[in-house]
């Protein structure tokens, strides 16, 4: 189902959780409200299956406009941080809930709640009461019986975050599997950049209410629109370093340190901050666009990082395996073309 | 090690005899009931009867006062109360709890503070009020005045209280509506504090003295306790005959008690600590 969204607002008293969202989302699509908490996206995603009302704006699916249509009207399945489900019925008849209250008769609600288990593949606990599941089996009960009814719209609501790391990784691929199987829009909110980067086809990064962003993961990581987003999206985190803008249109460190840069949009005499992704950088080439002074070494799994010291800030490289670098050594610093942004130090705008 | 076990073997003494404290007087009463009545007034006094399964006590007792009568109006007026005040219990609760009006928690903050009136205050206008309904001397008058409850509705809206929010949105979502969501989902998450507040509602109903003893005037209207009441002075020394109508008007509560004594102790100490 196509999800649009027009102006939306939400202000609680004086504070404004959404501000003047407008944005589209088509069929298929598995949407994430990404942001740091209490950025909004959980007021989004309420405004979205009806629970809060909103302030301004309007929200169309397929077309029609559902803005003040109730909850249950809109045709939603929706799944909560804590799962939400009825303690005293067994899994069964809690992904059949939403065909009970429909007065479907129990043959039939069974049979369906079934299939919908098999394909969360939590057909073999039928019987058992949601205490006795753990997380991830309770996570795949809630999801059942938010598509049972067959829903235009799939909401979920930080689904992942009660979850350890390892049921995390797993049940976030089973979110995707289930989603592509029945091809159902999906709203997904979280605060896991990873999570995000690795489940979607769009992301919505909101901080303050305020939309930073919205395109595919890896626009998004590749063209970010301002200081936020790049620094935002990322492990190891994007290095940043204060600047300005010299004659030559290279980059000047506080300590006189340059870097060359090339940006064409830079305007001399400007204050910037110079935003290098960790893998942007390259070490000892030939050419070289500064020198730093590796400070301290740190392995992250299969590679190998060290901060280094430009001017007086500190950042992350990565290191190459062939050759082995002691701290305290002179390093060359070559950038690449991709991976270096130029924002605006006063408003953190990409130039 | 020594040193513990001492100090159980002192707690257990206390904690035995301050059982057998407690049950001595209805050990007293049910032995009591069967004795014959030269065993009652036999000095030094007879520790248990002769024969246990001697019921002419009972037998007599019943031939001298209308106790199955008695006992039906009990169960009858316990009933209907307890089943209405358990209606609205749930419904003030579900209302004080979940739904949003203008003035709810000023609401239920009067109410709260009328709990600080002492029921013997209440008496005087609740007997007026009866009296202009000309319900006196009926069974009716046993029930209208308590079938609502502050007390039992602030410890189910504590309970209630404590169901997340999410459940109830997700139910919402699901169509269900308020009136579905409540008695399909609430009241049977909420199961062990009703279950106490049922409880506690009968024992005190199936024991209401005061209130039946001033607005119930004839023989056919009364309930147990007040029958037993008049019984005792009608039978005079004829105590083994007292305690085997006392042995049958409590017997029913003791039974209710024994089989569920455990959802009343999770129930109280589950709304004390939330509520």
């Amino acid at each position: 189902m196509r999800v649009k969204i027009e102006n939306l607002t939400k202000k609680f008293g004086d504070v404004t959780a959404v501000d003047n969202f407008t944005m589209t989302f088509e069929d298929g699509e598995l949407v994430v409200l990404l942001g740091p908490s209490g950025c909004g996206k959980s007021t989004m995603l309420n405004m979205l299956s009806g629970i809060l009302p909103v302030t301004s704006g309007k929200i169309f699916f397929d077309g029609d406009d559902v803005t003040d249509l109730p909850p249950q009207d809109r045709g939603i399945g929706i799944c909560f941080q804590n799962y939400a489900l009825y303690p005293h019925m067994t899994v069964l008849e809690n992904i059949a809930f939403p065909l009970e209250i429909k007065k479907i008769n129990k043959k039939e609600r069974n049979e369906q709640a079934k299939k919908m288990a098999q394909l969360v593949h939590i057909e073999n606990y039928l019987n058992r009461k949601p205490r006795e599941l753990s997380g991830g089996q309770q996570q795949r009960v809630a999801i059942a019986r938010a598509l049972i009814k067959n829903p235009r719209l799939l909401l979920l609501d930080e689904p992942l975050s009660n979850l350890d790391a390892r049921l995390r990784l797993e049940m976030r691929e089973e979110i995707r599997r289930i989603q592509q199987e029945t091809g159902v829009t999906t709203i997904f909110v979280t605060h896991d950049q990873e999570e995000a980067m690795s489940i979607s086809d769009k992301i919505v990064l909101m901080k303050d209410g305020k939309l930073q962003q919205l395109d595919s993961p890896q626009e998004l990581y590749d063209d970010p629109h301002n200081e936020f987003v790049a620094s935002f999206l990322g492990n190891p985190p994007i290095n940043k370093l204060n600047g300005v803008i010299n004659q030559d249109g290279n980059f000047v460190l506080e300590t006189g340190d340059v870097i060359k840069i090339n940006n064409p949009q830079a305007k001399v005499g400007e204050k910037v901050v110079l935003g290098i992704r960790p893998e942007a950088i390259m070490l000892n080439q030939n050419e070289h666009d500064m020198t730093a002074t590796i400070v301290q070494r740190y392995t992250m799994g299969k590679e190998e990082l060290a901060f280094v010291k430009v001017g007086n800030s500190e950042i992350r490289v990565y290191l190459s395996n062939d050759y082995t670098y002691k701290v305290g050594e002179q390093v060359n610093i070559k950038l690449r073309n991709k991976g270096i942004f130029l924002f605006d130090q006063q408003t953190g705008a990409r130039i | 090690m020594k040193k513990i076990k001492i100090g159980h073997v002192f707690t257990y003494v206390v904690l035995i005899f301050g059982a057998l404290l407690m049950i001595f007087p209805f050990y007293w009463m049910i032995a009591t009931s069967f004795k014959t009545a030269a065993e009652y007034s036999s000095y030094p006094p007879v520790w248990a009867p002769s024969n246990w399964l001697n019921f002419s006590n009972f037998i007599e007792a019943f031939k001298a006062a209308p106790f199955g009568r008695y006992f039906l109006n009990s169960v009858v007026v316990t009933v209907i109360s307890v089943t209405i005040n358990s209606f609205t219990t749930i419904c003030a609760s579900f209302a004080f709890s979940r739904l949003k009006f203008k003035g709810r928690d000023f609401l239920f903050g009067c109410l709260l503070s009328f709990m600080m009136v002492p029921f013997e205050m209440l008496v005087i206008t609740n007997y007026q009020t009866v009296s202009k309904l000309r319900l006196i001397n009926t069974l009716a008058v046993l029930i209208v005045p308590f079938t609502t409850s502050i007390f039992y509705t602030y410890i189910l809206k504590g309970f209630f209280d404590t169901i997340s929010d999410s459940l109830y949105y997700s139910a919402r979502i699901d169509g269900a509506s308020n009136w579905k969501y409540l008695w399909r989902v609430m009241v049977p998450i909420a199961k062990p504090s009703l279950v106490t507040i049922i409880l506690l509602n009968t024992i005190a109903s199936w024991n209401s003295y005061l209130w039946t003893s001033l607005t119930i005037t004839s023989n056919i209207n009364r309930t147990i306790p007040l029958g037993l009441t008049v019984f005792m002075t009608d039978a005079g020394s004829n105590q083994q005959l007292q305690l085997a109508a006392a042995t049958v008007t409590v017997l029913p509560m003791i039974i209710i008690f024994i089989f569920s004594r455990k959802y009343i102790v999770n129930g109280v100490a589950r709304g004390g600590i939330k509520g």
